[in-house]
């Protein structure tokens, strides 16, 4: 190879390249899909924060965000639907070496995997939980999910969705998760600065990714790519530490985007150290 | 100590480090006994938020390299169906115990029954092959368990401990041997050069050597249809390329997976098939029927999946009529009926489940059925 075509192939070398199955490329979001940013946010975070990446794992559930354990250059897991976060929280507690990043859909973590969800946060395990919210189920074309905002057009709710969304984190806050961040693709570099916050708390933090869908929901909600940015530029408030009873999405109000809480506490780990383990307790005062 | 006690203390024998437990009517005493004996020896024991997340938190754990165990019966064993599939798929060792109960449903929860054998052979979706070994006494499911895992470290797969609310509720003397007496099989770990490792190209018994998160080989586990590399293959070819490497690793080691006891089988003209409790009804029957003069045999199946259809089509050969005991409504049954092929009679000796057989009723049955 001449220095000239080493020169240009360095240049066409994305930064993360070391990061990715290259192998894998093109993956298959579609064009105008935000979980790319948010993966390539995710990847950043990783790399920046200094964690052995030799020890650190990501483990998705299934949808289109599940895939993006199919294209990390880590040992990554793509697990079944809603159970991410219970297979990686058997990985965590067998070994405690290991980084636990779970990378998955709106869909796959607070539907069906809710109640892997709460448990987790209530436990404050030690995962670093990325949920990419669109707003949809997008594998499967576009069907009405627990984050759907209200009225909104989905497949299966043709003439709108008579259901509320949940707001994420209030939830992760409600059961205890210990870091709770919000911010959309529009917000990458506050995104990737979130995940290098998460990745340093010592116990459950939950990174809510708004993204958008064009191809499924945008398409049914008079929302075309840019429309969709648009709004999360136009429309979203920064508010750090906000009450997170004020965090429903709501784009007529607008949504508040920041780092919600930061409360680091014991891990899940820590205290069945502390409390279970019988030889890290003081011996028993004698009766005499 | 019961059979869910000497169940945990097998585990602990094989060398299981992590138990992801959730409590059930009748094997809650195993993890129980795990939850206290885990952290003593530096495992770890949780209690999952239900069954679904229990079967995932051991695939997970044994990702991680540890050896894996949950404890469940019927209604949690229909929650742990997704999970084992991908346990199957993703080639994951672990082992299950199903303390069986009668169902269907929550059905009765503190009386024993066999009645998910078929549901252990076929519960989750798709094809595939599984290890299924059943216990007749304290003592043995203390063996079994160490078996077990040794079956799951060995094939990658996972293995199912199916007992009954009788064998885990009773107790028994059970003896439990130095550990140097203990034999423990080990996953084949890979070795090499990291960047030529195709983590799941066949290796010896066609079991692909097994890298662990944190190892370095940088692996990537799917549950869809994948390569050897374990990339996602959606083809036509591909499934049949996994499906035929994941059948076969169990098909093509029958010999060394099946696992079985004769009893008084050389001069029998009447065969009881059976397994785990109901093996000690009978081995009474035998004895009984022995003592009125009819010669009957026992063959116990200690595996029951993989079936020992070699073993069956042998005796069929030889005698007059065979009887299936176990407390179900047919379930093994179609599969000696199966075997057997019409060459002699076959009756079931079956029971909708909350009690055990009783070894007259076995005897009524080979004398009304078979004309002795």
């Amino acid at each position: 190879m001449t220095t000239a075509q080493e020169a240009q192939r360095e240049a066409v070398k994305h930064p993360l390249d070391d990061l990715l199955r290259t192998e894998r490329i093109p993956h298959i979001w579609c064009p105008g899909c935000g979980i790319g940013t948010a993966f390539s946010s995710c990847l950043m975070g990783m790399k920046e924060s200094g964690i052995d990446l030799d020890n650190t794992v990501m483990v998705s559930g299934i949808g289109c965000s599940g895939r993006g354990a199919g294209y990390v250059k880590l040992d990554s897991y793509h697990t079944t639907h809603g159970r991410a976060i219970p297979f990686a929280t058997g990985m965590k507690l067998a070994n405690t070496d290991l980084n636990v990043v779970v990378f998955s859909g709106d869909g796959d973590l607070f539907a069906i995997g809710g109640n892997h969800f709460i448990h987790a946060a209530r436990r404050n395990v030690d995962l670093t939980v990325v949920c990419v919210n669109n707003f949809n189920y997008g594998m499967t074309g576009g069907q009405v999910a627990a984050t759907t905002p209200h009225l909104a057009k989905t497949t299966t709710t043709p003439l709108g969705n008579p259901d509320s969304p949940f707001n994420l984190p209030l939830l992760a806050y409600a059961c205890g998760a210990s870091y709770v961040a919000r911010w959309t693709t529009l917000h990458a570099r506050d995104l990737t600065s979130a995940i290098i916050e998460a990745l340093a708390n010592p116990g459950f933090s939950f990174v809510e990714v708004l993204a958008p869908c064009p191809i499924n929901y945008g398409r049914r909600n008079k929302e075309k790519p840019l429309d969709t940015l648009r709004l999360f530029q136009e429309k979203s408030i920064i508010k750090n530490n906000a009450h997170p009873t004020e965090l429903d999405v709501d784009w007529e109000r607008g949504v508040v985007l920041g780092t919600f809480v930061n409360n680091p506490r014991p891990c899940s780990t820590d205290m069945y150290d502390k409390v279970c383990r019988l030889e890290e307790k003081p011996p028993k005062k004698s009766a005499a | 100590m019961t059979g869910d006690v000497a169940c945990a203390e097998g585990a602990l024998a094989a060398g299981c480090l992590f138990f992801g437990g959730y409590p059930i009517t009748p094997a809650t005493e195993v993890a129980e006994r795990m939850s206290h004996r885990l952290p003593e020896i530096g495992g770890t024991y949780i209690q999952m938020e239900d069954e679904i997340a229990a079967m995932a938190s051991i695939v997970g754990a044994s990702c991680a390299g540890a050896k894996s165990m949950t404890s469940t019966s019927g209604p949690g064993f229909s929650l742990m169906m997704e999970n084992l599939g991908l346990a199957v798929i993703t080639e994951t060792p672990c082992v299950v115990v199903n303390v069986q109960r009668a169902g269907p449903s929550t059905g009765l929860p503190t009386q024993g029954a066999q009645g998910d054998m078929m549901q252990a052979r076929w519960g989750s979706h798709g094809d595939y092959e599984i290890i299924a070994m059943a216990p007749a006494s304290a003592q043995e499911i203390f063996y079994q368990t160490i078996d077990a895992f040794n079956l799951a470290e060995k094939y990658r797969t996972p293995v199912l401990i199916m007992t009954d609310e009788v064998i885990g509720h009773m107790s028994e003397r059970v003896v439990i041997p130095d550990a140097k007496e203990i034999k423990t099989i080990e996953r084949v770990k890979a070795k090499g050069r990291k960047d030529r490792y195709r983590p799941y190209a066949a290796g010896a018994l066609g079991v692909p050597p097994m890298a662990n998160a944190g190892d370095g080989y940088k692996v990537h586990v799917t549950g869809l249809t994948h390569d050897e590399m374990g990339y996602p293959a959606m083809t036509v070819e591909a499934q049949a390329v996994m499906m035929e490497r994941l059948m076969g690793k169990i098909q093509n080691n029958r010999d060394d997976i099946i696992r079985y006891e004769e009893f008084m089988t050389e001069d029998a003209d009447y065969i009881i098939v059976t397994y785990g409790v109901s093996a000690r009804t009978g081995r009474a029957a035998v004895e009984e029927a022995r003592a009125q003069g009819i010669k009957v045999g026992m063959l116990r199946l200690i595996t029951v999946w993989p079936f020992a259809e070699e073993k069956i089509r042998d005796l069929a050969s030889k005698v007059k009529g065979m009887v299936t005991v176990e407390i179900n409504l047919g379930q093994v049954h179609l599969e000696v009926e199966r075997c057997v092929a019409g060459r002699v009679p076959v009756k079931l000796v079956g029971h909708p489940g909350g009690t055990l057989i009783s070894p007259d009723t076995v005897i009524h049955t080979i004398k009304q059925e078979f004309g002795v």
